[in-house]
């Protein structure tokens, strides 16, 4: 006998996981979701919606140069979003990438304008010492906020989000100290980099530079990493099940300490890339967010690692392609934001959805 | 020594307070999302939206009060948003919190963008005087120093004694404290788990939003990109300081503020001898060196970032 029940005829319940194509089809969902509703705030902008939307499309990927600007614009995107991938997976949460980011970058061009002869050295040498460098610098920085939570059970969230203003800060003064450019007339800008330490160009006529396939690389590394190595099983048991991967002999507290250095050093990286690759030397409006769109990324990427290009590519056109629609419409380009940030909160929701099964 | 003398200045302890009231707005609304069990990350977020709302209904003619009504109702809105994404829907608090605050930082931009297009300096409004009572001018010490604050000041430190009675003197405080600790228990005493929930989180967002409309109704006079600064973020890591009691978070808000306001005085006694960004770092690190501090004794709330689902345990 089953007891009568109230409520609405169907009734849905939770279930643990979604089935893998209704999975892979909430990112998609979100993402139209999210396009949908930021149609809002621009019809409230007084932009036509369609003309807005079909200019964002043809400036992020309408034309050969348009879609180099994209994938440029998600080379830094990827690095990011890889790790806050990797420290979501176990559970680490991460928010600092923007500060890591910038600690990487400064480390790059401490060490590629002049400090070693790069210009000497064999070919590629000069641009691994800058990536390592930089990866090193951004590792460490998370290793900090790791460290209080094991040693004190300082909640991470807060301290890598204080340490994104600390390390903005740390970087002016520095870039207004001891490594500003002194060619830069007073302006807070760093000495470039040496031209052995560049990444070169891929194609001509194009920005997008050897980066990207750097980035490719290091997300299918990490994809076979978490799926087919011992590191990544204890990775993924340290996040889902911490006190059974303790019991089952993972020492959780140095998974942790490696998942941040790891998630640290990524997103220094994609400083460095941005400065040896794009830029040339650092100032302090490097990244436009870089770091916090890497928690979009990897939300909308399921914290894949091979999601998370395809997630960086979305974004980076969203950003790309509202820059050339603002400028067209005469609308604010915190359009870009705001689908982003939409992204984000739809993604969640359809994450949500895909694991309502209903019941008779 | 010059540098003692400072603590003696009337105007230090001005600018004390003046720094303390936002964070107490901050960290009392905050804490009270906290003790229902729901970390609310989009402190920052909301804060930035109702420094923007409020700034901008006084710009567009309503008087000072409605612009902190109207921007409490921004937090309220928010956290609204937030309550039905963590509460009924019991998604990661984390992820919705970020986005709350990337939703609502980008809005506000946007927003600000799309009515003021050619605005090159901020518009500036007339924020709230300091109340400059005489009686209270006459008074010894401290009176000077609060003569000096504004309305706003007065309602973040009256609200203190407010929420220590509803929590700890009030069968409502109780509930709420009890769906922060153990739901379970709540929803077996008849306790309605979400309604509490999603009530503690709106009424501590429309909080947030008063504390960023301080920063521009009395605290400056205009609205600016990236004004809140972290603000949110010290919020709460201060309810973790003051152990989610109101009257231990004011007295951390309290000294934060007088670190602050010292800070600024200290950078001028040294003048070019020490990089500022030194000085401006401090209260972030100041921030984590509390939270490690006090993270022997820390007791969080049982329930924080546990979503309640009926039926589940």
């Amino acid at each position: 006998m089953r007891p009568e029940r109230r409520g609405p005829p169907i009734r849905f319940e939770r279930r643990e996981a979604a089935p893998p194509l209704l999975a892979a089809l909430a990112p998609l969902v979100a993402v139209v979701a999210a396009l949908g509703l930021a149609a809002i705030p621009l019809a409230l902008a007084g932009a036509p919606i369609l003309d807005a939307y079909a200019l964002i499309l043809k400036g992020s990927l309408g034309s050969a140069f348009a879609i180099g600007e994209t994938l440029s614009r998600a080379t830094p995107l990827v690095l990011t979003g890889l790790a806050v991938a990797i420290a979501f997976r176990a559970r680490l949460w991460n928010i600092g990438a923007e500060g890591q980011l910038y600690l990487g970058a400064l480390a790059a061009v401490a060490v590629g304008s002049g400090f070693f002869p790069l210009d000497t050295w064999p070919p590629w040498t000069a641009c691994a010492v800058v990536l390592l460098a930089s990866a090193f610098a951004g590792g460490l920085f998370m290793l900090g906020p790791a460290w209080l939570r094991l040693r004190f059970g300082v909640d991470e969230v807060v301290t890598t989000l204080l340490l994104n203003f600390v390390a903005l800060l740390f970087v002016g003064m520095m870039l207004e100290g001891p490594m500003q450019d002194p060619m830069s007339l007073g302006w807070p800008q760093s000495a470039p980099l040496l031209e052995a330490a560049e990444l070169p160009r891929l194609f001509a006529r194009s920005r997008v530079h050897w980066g990207l396939p750097l980035a490719l690389a290091l997300a299918l590394a990490l994809w076979f990493v978490l799926r087919g190595s011992v590191f990544g099983f204890e990775v993924r048991a340290t996040g889902e099940a911490p006190a059974a991967a303790r019991f089952a002999g993972i020492r959780t507290g140095r998974v942790l300490l490696g998942v941040a250095f790891l998630s640290g050093g990524l997103a220094g990286l994609a400083g460095a890339v941005e400065v040896a690759g794009l830029k040339g030397y650092l100032t302090l409006d490097l990244s436009p967010g870089y770091g916090y769109a890497g928690i979009v990324v990897a939300t909308l990427a399921r914290l894949n690692p091979l999601g998370v290009v395809l997630a960086a590519v979305f974004v980076a056109a969203v950003f790309v392609g509202a820059d050339s629609m603002g400028r067209a419409l005469d609308v604010s380009s915190y359009t870009a934001n705001l689908i982003v940030a939409l992204s984000l909160l739809c993604m969640l929701l359809a994450g949500l959805l895909v694991r309502l099964r209903p019941v008779r | 020594m010059d540098l003692l003398d400072i603590l003696l200045q009337t105007g230090f302890w001005v600018a004390a307070f003046r720094i303390a009231t936002p964070l107490v707005f901050g960290t009392l609304g905050e804490l009270l999302c906290e003790r229902a069990g729901v970390l609310n990350l989009g402190i920052e977020g909301i804060m930035t939206a109702g420094a923007m709302t409020g700034w901008l209904a006084v710009h567009m003619g309503a008087d000072l009060w409605t612009g902190v009504a109207l921007a409490a109702f921004t937090g309220l809105l928010l956290g609204s948003l937030h309550g039905v994404l963590t509460i009924p829907l019991g998604l990661s608090q984390h992820v919705a919190g970020i986005g709350i605050t990337l939703l609502a930082t980008s809005t506000t931009y946007f927003a600000y963008r799309v009515i003021l297009p050619d605005a090159t300096s901020p518009p500036r409004i007339a924020p709230f005087p300091p109340v400059d009572w005489p009686w209270l001018k006459a008074v010894p010490g401290i009176g000077p120093v609060l003569a000096g604050q504004t309305a706003l000041t007065f309602l973040a430190f009256a609200l203190v004694p407010v929420l220590v009675w509803l929590l700890y003197r009030t069968p409502l405080g109780l509930a709420v404290r009890t769906v922060g600790e153990n739901p379970i228990a709540a929803e077996a005493q008849g306790l309605h788990v979400h309604a509490l929930r999603m009530g503690a989180v709106l009424a501590g967002s429309a909080l947030m939003g008063v504390g960023g409309a301080f920063l521009t109704l009395s605290a400056f006079n205009a609205f600016f990109f990236e004004m809140v600064n972290g603000r949110g973020w010290i919020c709460i890591a201060l309810v973790v300081f003051g152990g989610w009691n109101p009257a231990k978070a004011l007295l951390g808000a309290l000294l934060f503020g007088a670190f602050d306001a010292f800070q600024v005085r200290l950078q001028q006694a040294v003048g070019g001898a020490i990089p500022y960004q030194v000085f401006l770092m401090l209260p972030y690190l100041l921030s984590i060196v509390a939270l490690v501090l006090v993270s022997r004794r820390a007791s969080y709330p049982q329930a924080l970032m546990r979503p309640f689902i009926r039926g589940r345990r």
